[in-house]
């Protein structure tokens, strides 16, 4: 989605985006981020909260609004109100999708690697 | 607080991604506002993997299933007076769940329609649009550069929009 916003904007529109990767956001170099600490799925906040969506909301606008440079992140302050290890477990599928079926053996292979040879 | 990019990935995925080594393509590019929001046209995009049921296909799953290196990098089109029960996901990637039960969280409609009412912003396009978020490992984002964000773009300002706000799933 960072490279959506890039070409949005390249095509001649101000964009906003909201996302709880500001690490993407960085490292691929979006125009204006609001970074929000919520699981994914669920970046305007949660279903029938209108309250924290319209907050959130209203923070986007005014980083859309004030940003002067490309490259500008804002942090919001919004928390989520469920415990990590439940969010965690909530936003994911029900069934790992194909590609984390296939590779999630190869990373625990890469992390156990890594932590041998700083061993 | 900065945002903890990490606190909900999966450990395994975290630990992947901090290995990540790159530099953004210089120049970022900027699209001064174009006018005060109040006179600004919204156009929302997400990556959600929504659609308008019966309206449009879903995305192409089976192909995923199939090749699991590859995501379709196609985009569906929602109208903005969808109603709730006409939004359907798919991705394999996220539990749809929550955003079946409220669209507004990936796609602000209705708050949007709100703030248009308020004056805070001009108004809201007709139509929004929903990418995919997966485009395969490792991932190929070249037709969403070159092909499907291009005609998003004219399309959004086709309908006069100026600004956008994007929500990844």
């Amino acid at each position: 989605m960072p490279v959506l916003a890039r070409t949005l904007e390249a095509a001649g529109l101000s964009t906003i985006l909201v996302t709880n990767m500001p690490f993407w956001a960085e490292r691929v170099g979006v125009p204006r981020t609001l970074a929000v600490e919520f699981p994914f799925g669920h970046t305007l906040g949660r279903p029938h909260d209108t309250a924290q969506q319209m907050r959130v909301v209203r923070q986007a606008l005014e980083v859309l609004e004030t940003a002067e440079a490309p490259g500008t992140i804002v942090h919001s302050p919004e928390t989520w109100p469920v415990p990590r290890r439940e969010a965690l477990k909530g936003w994911q599928p029900e069934a790992p999708s194909p590609i984390i079926q296939i590779l999630a053996p190869r990373f625990r292979e890469m992390v156990r690697q890594r932590r041998q040879h700083k061993a | 607080m900065p945002v903890d990019s990490f606190k909900y990935l999966p450990r395994l995925i975290a630990a992947f991604y901090r290995m990540t080594d790159r530099q953004p393509e210089l120049p970022i590019p900027w699209t001064s506002l174009p006018r005060s929001l109040s006179d600004c046209k919204f156009g929302l995009v997400t990556s959600g993997g929504l659609y308008h049921q019966s309206v449009e296909p879903p995305f192409d799953l089976a192909r995923e299933r199939q090749e699991p290196t590859w995501g379709d990098p196609t985009y569906r089109t929602l109208p903005t007076d969808i109603r709730q029960e006409e939004v359907e996901a798919s991705h394999l990637h996220i539990n749809t769940q929550s955003v079946l039960l409220d669209v507004n969280i990936l796609l602000p409609i209705r708050r949007f329609q709100e703030l248009a009412v308020e004056g805070r912003i001009g108004g809201l396009a007709k139509h929004a649009y929903s990418f995919m978020g997966y485009q395969g490992f490792p991932p190929d984002t070249i037709a969403w550069r070159e092909t499907y964000g291009p005609q998003v773009a004219e399309r959004l300002k086709a309908e006069e929009v100026g600004c956008v706000l994007l929500t990844p799933a």
